[in-house]
């Protein structure tokens, strides 16, 4: 019987379902979609709820969890069925959305303003007041448009009768927007024929309106208007939306110190320069926006911020104060303001509210808490939500002591038994009690848009009133119908566009490109250094220990800093006894490798390699990340013997491979690329140009016995091997890892590729390109004549005296290139001279 | 009583281990005009010389100033003097002032009820802030001098004693980051732990109070001469009775201020009005020093020995 899991679904009795108007009998607008899901055998089912699942993981969506035993990133709970709403009923619904939205920025235009609806006696004063979310150094600013409340979202649940209320404002910064939008575009790929039949309402129309809305806003006379979206970073529980976004609408995703105030004016730090910022989207709470005027300790503010919106001279999505109309204690007011501020009637009705700092309110409470639930006044509390029927003995005795201490501090609102829907669990349908959150944002003409779609949120598990996305709710897409068949508009193609793409390369913030350089170094330090340890505990394992060998090759490791001067301490006073030494010294190299505390030790240079790859996690696929991931963990696990650290090293080895293929082919070749590869290759010629140093400064007789590791270590032996076919020699090995241009090992590669992209990025950001650091050196390495190497004794040491120098001019040279890059790109200190003149 | 004048020069200096390169500071050192208090004159020297100054009026009403510096600076250099008037307060009959839950009862909201310009003022001073708590136990203190039915100011000048008594003034007891609960512990603190905690009482009666910044004249000892610098910023409350407006309390002098002190500014508490706040970009171990003098305008010589 195909429509078997239809069947098997039982509504709950006196709740309102969303889908069934009794079991086995759909509602009229959900005809069409339990028609196809009844028509799909089973199997299909199992494979389209698998194919959610694959998409949620395939395209990262995520949603971080405060402490979360699991680690920090929690894959996003889709629900592959989606909730329908019909074109009639959304008519009333987004009507309603858009008058609370006027309504709310009326009020907070009158409470940073006159206060008027205070004075009337429309609003008590404790819920302004004595909240911590009103802000009083934003009194008397007035943002630009009189737009306070740009992006508002509101949570809306369906009472048993059917109607729709309100049961919470989200007015801060509201999030849920671009996970709405990726449920879409992974449950209409679900269910293709379904959705393009049934004539839903796409979405990409409401982000192009809220992009043309707020450049209109920050409407500039001179230059087109740049928007960035304010994160507070990676760890924020909704920082993949913040990036996705971003992305989606084409705005630099910024953090607090990406920006800085100059005269009023905000700007971004880009590779480029200063850029005027003209519109922030903000998704940081607004009391750490300014460390100046706001919460001192906050690191992830702009400082001067309130002075440049005070001048009027940028764009703030929300205003400053925005968050002081998400308490659930205003609801019972909202009727009375409405009639006042906008001349109407309230259109969607709140739930059910008694806010207990009015006696009579306070009264009603302590006489129904059966049928109420108490909720703090004040968000910042953060109370749960208490349901009064749960209250029992001592229990409720206290909850009625603290009220009544604090009347003011709580409300109450009646206990609504929330809609339920279908949700695929499994194998079947069950029911879950649901709610959505409809998002809106302001129009160019004082009016506003809302979404038509939504985020469908369903609570955790059978019988859960509290929707919650932190406590493991899970969500849903919300379809829309259209009126009349719908095309489909193009902001997600205009995303994958080749000119989309070269336009957001121009602003890359410095700290974008800063922690890319330096995931480039690190990357290929962590390279180096394993390839190096290989080196040497291959040897020490094959009791090669002595001799000239392996004691230049410690000496490389020391110079390159990845052996410590501790080392070399214990490594001295043990040397006369040979076994001791060798235990020593594996121990050591083992420290050398895996010990994180030890500074420069491989695992330490993983660690940072690890955070300078979350810092732009964004900008990394996702493959690109799981093989960084793993880098991270490679050497958690205890190491005890040369084995075990060996058999690391090949892991790392594995691992940093797949990740110079992720740098060379999957990611975008944008500015922040190159800045990438310039670590990379940077970092590269210093650490080559050391090794080589400690051969060629070594005495002859020992010279000849370092070449074979110095060739592992450059990775070119198997070259080597293949062209020569005999012992390492001198010439040929100095050849291959200094001069040859064509091995990506050697010293001249380097030096090509570097001025290459130095070039390009010269031009590229308009900035002199750096001749007078790399091209000298560039010139020395081609003029350098090689039959030099050809001679003897004192004519042969002349010729490495002046390799010797070359090289040492190699490392300068990389370690002025970096600075240089950092001072061109990441730092933007102003620069005095050019803004004062002289008297 | 007749008018007093007062020159008063307040420095502050920090000294920066290392070079700041770039500094913002908001600086509030500008008196506020009030009737009985007039700036006649006041001025702001600041090094180095900041690349932009701006005044503005926050958001209680207070002068404040904001200086942005953008060159490289070891030290920085703020010195802000003016000479103020202070006019005697009318005479005032404390028990004639309204009993204190009336005072409560007229602050609360109740349906319908409008507020006027004063009273919605005095709203913003009644709840919880950064550095002042509503709590049971500071309403239980308070409960022993606002006996039902006492009259709001009389009820506030014995708070003021009380705590003057049972207050033991230490400066090294406490910090900024004390909270007030722990001061109420230790009955022990400064003039700013002082007024945070009469706040603290006063707000857990439903009653509106705030915390004023300002300068106290301080008394050399018999026979010596007055030293520059040795006074210090003070600090103390306000609080709001209706039909009699704002009434300063000194908790940490047992003293109602009349000709004595002059106001800066005010808040909700300390955080509100510092006198200097600022976010610096480089620096280290910059603890500012201070340097306050209040004199009399007859006593001007001490400050400006050379005109003498």
């Amino acid at each position: 019987m195909p429509t078997g899991i239809l069947h098997d679904y039982r509504p709950h009795s006196g709740r309102y379902d969303e889908m069934f108007v009794r079991r086995g009998e759909a509602r009229p607008h959900w005809r069409l979609f339990a028609e196809r899901l009844g028509g799909f055998p089973s199997e299909e089912l199992v494979q389209r709820a698998e194919f959610v699942r694959g998409a949620i993981e395939a395209d990262g969506v995520s949603y971080n969890v405060y402490a979360d035993p699991q680690g920090m990133r929690r894959p996003w709970e889709l629900d592959m069925l989606p909730l329908i709403i019909s074109a009639d009923e959304w008519q009333t619904l987004s009507a309603a959305i858009a008058q609370r939205a006027r309504l709310l920025n009326a009020m907070l235009a009158d409470l940073y303003g006159p206060q008027a609806l205070l004075a009337e006696g429309l609003l008590p004063p404790a819920l302004v007041f004595g909240q911590h979310a009103f802000r009083w150094p934003a009194r008397g600013i007035q943002p630009l448009g009189g737009v306070w409340l740009f992006s508002y979202a509101c949570d809306i649940a369906r009472a048993p009768d059917g109607r729709w209320w309100a049961i919470a404002d989200r007015c801060q910064g509201p999030s849920g927007a671009g996970y709405a939008l990726q449920n879409r575009i992974i449950v209409s790929r679900a269910f293709p024929v379904a959705f393009r039949d049934m004539h839903i309402h796409p979405l990409a129309s409401y982000f192009r309106a809220m992009q043309e809305s707020l450049a209109r806003l920050a409407a500039s006379a001179n230059e087109s208007p740049l928007t960035v979206l304010l994160t507070p970073g990676p760890y924020n529980e909704t920082y993949f939306e913040h990036a996705f976004l971003a992305r989606y609408l084409g705005f630099p995703l910024v953090e607090g110190q990406d920006l800085t105030v100059r005269d009023h004016t905000v700007f971004l730090k880009t590779l480029r320069g200063l850029r005027r910022v003209h519109a922030i989207l903000r998704r940081l709470d607004d009391d750490f926006c300014d460390p100046l005027e706001l919460r001192a300790d906050s690191a992830l503010g702009i400082p001067g911020m309130l002075g440049a919106l005070r001048a009027g001279r940028v764009v703030l999505a929300n205003a400053i104060g925005s968050g002081v109309l998400e308490s659930g204690a205003l609801f019972g007011f909202l009727p009375a303001i409405c009639e006042r501020l906008l001349g109407e009637k309230l259109a969607m009705p709140s739930v059910a509210s008694w806010w207990c700092g009015e006696p009579p309110a306070l009264k009603y409470v302590l006489g129904h808490l059966d049928e109420l639930v108490i909720k703090p006044a004040f968000p910042s509390m953060h109370m749960d939500a208490v349901f009064g029927h749960q209250l029992k003995g001592e229990e409720r005795r206290r909850m009625i002591e603290r009220i009544l201490a604090q009347p003011h501090a709580y409300v109450a609102q009646e206990w609504v038994r929330l809609a339920q829907a279908p949700v695929w669990r499994h194998q079947r349908l069950l029911p879950r009690s649901v709610g959505i959150r409809v998002f809106s944002c302001a129009a160019a003409d004082g009016g506003y848009i809302v979404m038509p779609g939504a985020l469908g949120r369903v609570a955790a598990n059978a019988g859960m009133e509290v929707i919650s996305m932190q406590r493991g709710g899970l969500s849903k897409d919300t379809w829309i119908q259209a009126q009349a068949p719908v095309t489909r508009a193009t902001l997600l193609k205009r995303r994958l566009g080749v000119d989309d793409l070269a336009r957001n390369g121009v602003d890359i913030p410095s700290r974008v490109g800063e922690n890319l350089f330096w995931l480039g170094r690190y990357a290929d330090r962590v390279e180096h250094g394993a390839r190096l340890l290989r080196a040497a505990l291959s040897r020490v394992a094959s009791s090669d220990a002595d001799g000239p060998n392996l004691a230049g090759l410690l000496e490389a490791a020391r110079r390159l800093g990845f052996l410590t001067d501790d080392d070399k301490e214990s490594d001295k006073d043990s040397e006369p006894a040979a076994t001791g030494a060798d235990n020593t010294l594996e121990h050591d190299l083992i420290t050398a490798l895996a010990d994180p505390g030890r500074a420069g030790s491989v695992a330490a240079n993983l660690r940072a390699l690890a955070f300078s790859a979350g810092q732009v996690r964004e900008r990394l696929s996702l493959d690109n990340w799981h093989a960084l991931n793993s880098l991270g963990q490679l050497l958690d696990t205890p190491i005890g013997s040369t084995d075990q650290a060996l058999f690391a090293i090949d892991r790392v080895m594995q691992a940093c491979i797949s990740m110079a293929g992720f740098a060379h082919d999957d990611m975008t070749r944008d500015e922040g690329w190159r800045f990438l590869i310039l670590g990379r290759r940077i970092e590269r010629l210093e650490g080559l140009a050391g090794l080589i140093l400690t051969p060629v400064e070594a005495a002859p007789d020992t010279r000849e016995q370092m070449l074979e590791w110095l060739l592992e270590a450059t990775n070119s032996i198997v070259t080597y091997r293949a062209r020569y076919r005999r012992a390492p020699e001198l010439l040929p090995a100095l050849h291959l890892i200094v001069f040859d241009r064509s091995n990506p090992h050697a010293v001249s590669f380097q030096v090509d590729i570097l001025r290459e992209y130095l070039a390009l990025t010269a031009r590229e950001l308009g900035h002199p390109y750096p001749s007078l650091m790399i091209d000298p050196l560039a010139r020395r390495l081609e003029d350098f004549d090689l039959t030099r190497f050809e001679a003897e004794d004192e004519s042969l040491e002349l010729a490495l005296g002046t390799l010797r120098t070359l090289l040492r001019e190699a490392i300068d040279c990389a370690q002025n290139l970096s600075d240089e890059v950092h001072r061109r790109y990441f730092t933007h200190t102003s620069r005095p001279m050019l803004l004062r003149r002289v008297a | 009583m007749d008018a007093v004048r007062y020159l008063i020069r307040h420095d502050t200096r920090y000294r920066y281990d290392q070079p700041v390169g770039e500094s913002r500071q908001i600086v509030r050192l500008t008196p506020r005009a009030l009737p009985r208090q007039r700036c006649l004159s006041h001025a702001l020297e600041i090094r180095p010389q900041p690349r932009r100054s701006e005044n503005f009026i926050d958001g209680f009403g207070n002068h404040a100033c904001s200086l942005h510096f953008e060159h490289e600076h070891d030290e920085l250099f703020v010195r802000a003097e003016s000479l103020i008037e202070l006019s005697p307060p009318p005479p005032r009959e404390l028990a004639a002032s309204p009993a204190w839950e009336e005072a409560s009862e007229q602050l609360a909201y109740r349906a319908g009820r409008t507020f006027d310009s004063e009273l919605l003022e005095a709203c913003g001073f009644l709840f919880e802030s950064r550095h002042v708590r509503v709590k049971r136990e500071f309403a239980d203190y308070a409960y022993a001098d606002f006996l039902p039915g006492a009259p709001l100011l009389l009820g506030a000048e014995r708070l003021m004693r009380r705590i003057h008594d049972e207050f033991t003034y230490d400066t090294t007891a406490t910090d900024i980051s004390t909270p007030v609960t722990e001061v109420f512990d230790k009955r022990r603190g400064v003039c700013q732990d002082f007024a945070h905690l009469m706040l603290s009482c006063l707000r857990s009666l439903g009653l509106a109070a705030r915390y004023v910044s300002g300068y106290i004249l301080t008394h050399p000892p018999q026979g010596k001469t007055r030293l520059i610098g040795a006074d210090a910023t003070h600090a103390w409350i306000s609080v709001f009775c209706p039909g009699m407006g704002w009434v300063d309390f000194d908790p940490t002098n047992a003293q109602i201020p009349s000709l004595e002190h002059v106001t800066l500014g005010w808040g909700r508490d300390f955080s509100d009005v510092s006198p200097l706040r600022g976010v610096i970009l480089g620096g280290g171990g910059h603890e500012p020093e201070i340097a306050v003098t209040m004199v009399p305008e007859a006593e001007r010589a001490v400050l400006y020995p050379a005109e003498a």
